[in-house]
């Protein structure tokens, strides 16, 4: 494909947030680079530096992932330490892309990749089907609640361009990935390396009549039926300028994490419960009289009441309850472990509180998604069920219906590190496929 | 200058998607409203290039009516473009915003620093950066940088937690989910904030076109008496060039980034407007650092090493 530069020029498109895991042995970096480097955005001196460095090292091809492996101890173990991220654009959409290593002691990359992912790609190598990495990359997709996901069956050219290996294998990770709640998987037959199904359709699978993997990431929705959300604004900051123009003016300034707000709607404002009604939205700068997520936006209130950093604004028929007990799914992202009692703060949307570590009743291992009870601590990577008792009351959804009201941050309060991420509420979409190996005694509910 | 103002939504398909400008807008906006929110003194370092250009663009529209809780810090090389410095004091005067300025030129002439021998003061602005901050107790530092910039910034958080001697550890940043971002940081630290992290030049001048927002006259094409080094056009000046054989020609130029005038190269262009830039940057087969910039080319890590270091 060729982009054509006026294409790109002054018009507006969307924004699609994607993620990518796997290795090098997936073909992983074969196809971001394809990717890239087909939209045009490898430019000529990348690309001299790519193949200067190469040949330092005694390659004779370029090493495209030297365009992603950014920091010098990456380059020099020839490893993906760190999330990177990749920008690029067609003239039908602007791209940014999450690219983590896919091994089990980079989890806490690929949770940090799919947090604000709108679409995973899944990559396997044809010759070897669903493995253990591939079930793990499914179960992170499931769990960060990520709404698309596309399995991109790579190396298609090396078992003979094959319908029923591509058919079964599609079907193997599609029942997985639907038993743990995806809701959607669109599986492309790809070679990364030839670039069967990339950018360009393949001359090699007349079979195959859907998309290219750049085909689908430009038109896949990246809107969602706001009708049926929660509508909820944190506030971020008050703005009251006190000057001779606005003397009254009151404003409180946030980034709407879901649905749509009104101006005439009754809205209640947590935690304190106090009621009002939205009497103007200014859209930074333009009145409007509905704005939604993900629009930063600053909202007058008709009534002179307490609101100040940390609140959050909600519609009075659809606020959530306040708890101080939060139950929640983690993945542990620091290299110092959480532990039962430990004393934390806790950060959701725009309010940090007091809170300690009630209880772990389990670690889940994402390959086989085998539960291991009451392991007293949780460790890097892992996941894990958290008990957690907050000083003040939270006004949280579950993850499954608002990712950013339903996620929070663990920091440690001493050196303020990032210790875990968290999201409230069961771990999985669907009917628990867990297998909890504490239940051993016969038992059947 | 023309304004285009977009609807919102438009041209995207599907109601309720915001527009790729929208969406970066709203997240740059969210970033400064955070940080106004959990900081006590931040500053934005701001050079006159058009990233902090559109940075203070962007904090004006997240707290208006009000004013910018923040006042402005120029690391000032001495090797300025007249233009540029002209720009700088019309805007801070036009908002009344407050300028700090830590000056490279006075390091050297105090004898703290000493001149290199190629002249580039890129490398010098470290220490008048960091003790600036220091001396005027800086809590959040916001800059421009974008992840799209430099391999080693495709790394960077949108919060970077910096010591007291403002050194970054890449290998010790925290994970960044969400649009949870964590501020915590202890006395004598800092943190940088990049609310542009996730834009790319083509969208740094698309919004600029939509939003009409005046650019100092260097990134236009325009006549420039110029001379060549390292294969790049620089400006003739009193800060040390042309030198033993190198000739002054008359050339019809632009630049695409604006930094210190001894390691900043112009390019060759025709583009007067901002849609001609936006077509110049749509089609160029280069980087904007690998077009511009010396001190990128000094090695593969340069920009992991000033970073480390303190850098912006």
């Amino acid at each position: 494909m060729s982009t054509s530069t006026t294409e790109l020029g002054l018009t507006e498109t969307t924004l699609l947030r994607f993620a990518t895991a796997g290795s090098v042995d997936d073909g992983k970096s074969t196809l971001v680079g394809r990717l890239l480097h087909d939209s045009k955005s490898v430019l000529t001196d990348q690309l001299e530096a790519v193949e200067r460095a190469s040949a330092s090292r005694g390659q004779d091809t370029p090493d495209l992932a030297l365009l992603t492996d950014g920091l010098r101890a990456e380059r020099e173990q020839g490893i993906t330490i760190d999330v990177a991220y990749r920008y690029f654009a067609t003239p039908k959409r602007r791209f940014i892309l999450a690219d983590t290593p896919g091994h089990v002691q980079y989890t806490r990359n690929m949770v940090t990749g799919a947090s604000t992912a709108e679409l995973t790609v899944v990559l396997v190598d044809a010759r070897n089907g669903v493995v253990e990495q591939t079930r793990r990359h499914a179960a992170i997709a499931a769990l960060l609640r990520v709404p698309h996901v596309v399995l991109a069956i790579n190396k298609m050219d090396l078992v003979g361009y094959q319908e029923a290996i591509f058919a079964g294998i599609a079907e193997e990770f599609t029942a997985y990935a639907t038993e743990l709640g995806v809701p959607e998987v669109t599986a492309i037959p790809i070679s990364a390396l030839v670039g069967d199904n990339v950018v360009e359709p393949s001359a090699n699978m007349d079979w195959y009549g859907g998309p290219t993997v750049l085909e689908h990431l430009e038109t896949v929705p990246v809107s969602h039926d706001l009708a049926h959300c929660h509508a909820r604004l944190p506030v971020q900051y008050v703005i009251r300028p006190q000057t001779a123009e606005h003397p009254d003016y009151r404003g409180y300034a946030g980034q709407i994490a879901a649905g749509t707000f009104h101006v005439g709607e009754p809205v209640t404002v947590l935690p304190s419960g106090r009621t009002t009604t939205i009497s103007g939205i200014d859209l930074l700068g333009t009145p409007v009289d509905a704005a939604w997520t993900t629009q930063s936006v600053t909202v007058l209130l008709t009534d002179d009441i307490d609101v100040s950093r940390g609140d959050l604004i909600v519609p009075t028929k659809d606020a959530p309850a306040t708890t101080q007990d939060v139950e929640a799914t983690v993945c542990h992202v620091a290299d110092q472990p959480l532990t039962v009692g430990h004393r934390v703060l806790l950060k959701h949307g725009t309010r940090t509180v007091k809170a300690v570590v009630k209880d772990i009743p389990s670690r889940l291992t994402l390959d086989d998604l085998s539960l291991h009870p009451h392991p007293g601590q949780l460790v890097a990577n892992d996941i894990g069920r958290v008990k957690i008792r907050t000083a003040e009351p939270l006004p949280v959804d579950s993850y499954a219906d608002s990712r950013r009201t339903g996620s929070f941050i663990l920091i440690d309060p001493a050196d303020g590190t990032t210790l875990t991420a968290g999201m409230v509420g069961e771990s999985f979409a669907s009917p628990e496929p867990v297998k909890d190996e504490s239940e051993d005694d016969g038992w059947d509910f | 200058m023309t304004t285009t103002v977009a609807a919102h939504g438009e041209g995207t398909g599907t109601p309720y998607a915001l527009s790729h400008l929208d969406a970066l807008e709203s997240e740059a906006v969210h970033i400064f409203r955070e940080v106004a929110g959990e900081f006590e003194r931040p500053v934005i370092l701001f050079s006159g290039g058009k990233d902090s250009i559109v940075m203070l663009h962007l904090a004006l529209k997240a707290f208006a009516p009000a004013a910018v809780p923040f006042s402005l810090l120029h690391v000032d090389t001495g090797h300025n473009f007249p233009e540029v410095l002209e720009y700088r004091d019309r805007v801070v005067a036009a908002h009344g915003l407050r300028l700090h300025v830590a000056s490279v030129q006075d390091y050297i002439d105090r004898g703290v620093l000493k001149e290199r021998p190629d002249g580039v003061r890129n490398p010098l602005q470290t220490l008048p950066l960091t003790e600036k901050i220091q001396s005027e107790k800086f809590d959040a530092v916001f800059g421009g940088g974008r992840r799209d910039e430099e391999k080693a910034r495709a790394k960077e958080r949108v919060f970077s937690l910096r010591d007291e001697f403002s050194q970054w550890d890449p290998r010790r940043q925290r994970p960044e989910l969400w649009n949870l971002y964590n501020g915590r940081h202890a006395p004598g630290e800092h943190v940088r904030v990049f609310p542009l992290s996730n834009w790319t030049e083509l969208d740094v001048w698309q919004y600029i076109a939509r939003e009409g927002i005046e650019l100092p006259q260097i990134y236009f094409a325009h006549e420039r008496e110029v001379f060549q080094r390292g294969g790049m056009w620089l400006t003739a000046g009193e800060w040390g060039g042309p030198k033993n054989g190198e000739s002054v020609e008359k050339r019809q130029v632009r630049y695409r980034t604006v930094g210190d005038m001894s390691c900043t190269g112009a390019v060759d262009s025709d583009a007067g407007t901002l849609d001609a830039v936006i077509a110049e940057i749509a089609a160029s087969r280069l980087t904007e650092r690998g077009a511009t910039r010396a001190d990128d080319k000094l090695s593969e890590a340069a920009m992991e090493d000033r970073k480390r270091e303190g850098y912006f």
